[in-house]
């Protein structure tokens, strides 16, 4: 019983791991080497991944990553952290209503408004812009983020802003002294599930993003491929370097990722 | 005293005003717009256009391709929910007994969430591909035929829906293994004094106390399999023609390739409400089975 148990697991572990061992295995081996996709290359070379960094121009397509993933995340916590803390504590009809409102977005996928959102996009300068793009995901970011403070502040005693209160300070004042440090826990939640929305997105950033100057690491990838679907062993090869920036923090942090998410949905 | 102190808090509503900005000016205003367009054969770039009442409703229902697509749709949005949480719930029930490297094979088994459906898509269409796939070289070692894999629709869809399961099934198997720690032990104990066998104690125990997480993980992957874009991309591009198309490729390919801005806006709003109209009867029907502990 016991060795079936651990056959089981075994195997779980070797069916969710092969598909990154073709890809591994794809991004080493030389192109002349035709062997099969199963077979790992034996003589190993870094050739195709120093031609899917330079054709892919995926340095350029990283530091764009970093800036529209890092600015868009500071935005999301910041707005959201403060418009949860009245949806929160002061709950009139007005704000359940506006709750509401805010949390209905969720529901609802961003792309059903591709249309009349890319035309006011290109109306007003927008396109290939860092400005657009993070604004846009901002937004889509925010009813999570909302979502997951207002639940997490809900938590929080009441007893704590009436000491707040009592020692004198003023509502805003409690936000920020009393409940914003509080919020540790779950601003780490929020930066790792809207961070890692951004950092993949693809749906918008392909039509926001369309120059190699400003475009994302999915878009580099999509651009690269469909120029060189002969290479396939640089396609593979960029696929590695796309996914290693988060495969690395998540080995690193996997307790928070796998955490964060598990309290973000139960909370729900 | 309670009152005095939270009566006056009208001030405090400023806070969310950013938000609402960021709400008004990209969701509330372009939502609008994007009935208007609708109404419009408008092109997606020149200044003229007219408006043409319903009439690019009425080509999005006497579309072949729209019933195509629309139930590729649905087959992503359910087929992959199904799979999801069948094997999210099984591999969660498995990994909550006493096992080593357990935690090695969850993380594992997570690690494809993280990572862009993009390049999973490019992934798994290294697999599927005709020439040299992986799934080829598997068939030529028994002596059969190359299959192109990802030529015929029906099956491309279904090779579609497995990929998001793959990906996103850690999702439902967290949330599951979450909810599993949350029943007391206890239950389990008084079920096994009076008798009770393995599965009348998954039916009678596990399976209602799970319900909040069922309706969590139902819910996300509903929304999540309707408004599938990257894989297909990635894998078919929604080919053969819309054989393997969701409404968001369908209304993508409209609006930039086919430039039919009007169709699209319609089918974008066609799509809203019908994600709408899923995403909530699904919610009612799973609250109401939820049981308090």
């Amino acid at each position: 019983m016991r060795t079936l148990k651990y056959s089981i697991l075994t195997l779980i572990g070797i069916v969710h791991l092969i598909p990154f061992y073709i890809l591994l295995g794809m991004a080493l081996k030389p192109t002349e080497d035709t062997s099969s996709k199963w077979i790992f290359p034996t003589n190993m070379t870094m050739d195709n991944f120093v031609n899917a960094w330079n054709q892919a121009h995926l340095s350029q397509a990283l530091i764009n990553n970093v800036i529209i993933t890092g600015s868009s995340v500071v935005l999301i916590v910041l707005i959201g952290a403060l418009a949860s803390y009245p949806l929160s504590r002061f709950q009139t009809k007005w704000n359940q209503f506006i709750y509401l409102l805010c949390i209905s977005c969720m529901i609802v996928p961003a792309l059903t408004i591709l249309v009349p959102l890319y035309s006011m996009i290109v109306d007003m300068g927008g396109i290939n812009t860092y400005w657009a793009a993070i604004l846009t995901q901002v937004t889509f970011q925010l009813p999570l983020t909302i979502f997951l403070f207002t639940g997490f502040i809900s938590s929080v005693p009441r007893e704590l802003d009436e000491a707040g209160s009592i020692d004198g300070c003023n509502k805003f004042m409690i936000f920020f002294r009393i409940i914003l440090p509080l919020l540790k826990p779950i601003t780490a939640t929020v930066i790792i599930l809207t961070g890692l929305n951004v950092w993949n997105d693809y749906q918008f950033s392909i039509f926001l993003l369309q120059k190699v100057s400003v475009q994302t690491i999915p878009v580099a990838l999509s651009q690269f491929i469909s120029q060189f679907q002969n290479q396939i062993s640089w396609v593979a090869a960029g696929c590695v370097i796309g996914m290693l920036p988060v495969t690395i923090l998540y080995l690193f942090l996997q307790k928070y990722f796998i955490r964060g998410l598990a309290d973000g949905a139960v909370k729900g | 005293m309670k009152k005095k102190m939270w009566g006056s808090s009208t001030i405090l509503n400023v806070m969310y005003v950013p938000a609402l900005l960021f709400f008004a000016v990209f969701i509330f205003y372009p939502f609008i717009e994007g009935i208007r367009i609708s109404f419009t054969n408008w092109d997606g770039y020149s200044q003229q256009f007219s408006y043409v009442g319903f009439e690019k409703y009425i080509n999005m229902l006497t579309d072949k391709n729209t019933w195509t697509t629309m139930s590729n749709t649905v087959i992503y949005g359910f087929g992959s929910t199904l799979l999801q949480n069948v094997l999210g719930l099984a591999y969660a029930l498995f990994l909550d007994q006493q096992l080593r490297a357990k935690g090695l094979v969850r993380t594992i088994v997570y690690l494809p969430v993280i990572i862009s459906s993009l390049i999973m898509g490019y992934i798994w269409y290294f697999f599927f591909q005709f020439d040299g796939g992986a799934i080829n070289d598997i068939m030529a070692l028994f002596g059969a035929q190359p299959v192109d894999w990802l030529a015929n629709g029906p099956r491309a869809v279904g090779i579609i829906t497995f990929v998001n399961t793959f990906q996103f099934m850690g999702v439902a198997m967290t949330i599951y293994v979450a909810g599993l720690q949350s029943i007391p032990k206890d239950y389990y104990e008084a079920a096994s004094i009076d008798g009770a066998n393995w599965w009348s104690q998954f039916k009678n125990i596990t399976l209602p106390l799970l319900m909040p997480a069922i309706t969590i993980n139902v819910v996300l992957n509903i929304i999540g399999g309707l408004k599938l874009f990257d894989v297909i991309v990635a894998m078919t591009n929604g080919g053969p023609g819309y054989a393997s198309s969701s409404l968001s490729t369908m209304m993508y390919n409209l609006y930039f390739a086919r430039q039919d801005a009007g169709y699209a806006a319609a089918l974008g709003n066609f799509m809203f409400l019908f994600i709408a109209i899923v995403s909530i009867t699904s919610l009612i029907l799973l609250k109401r089975k939820e049981v308090k502990i």
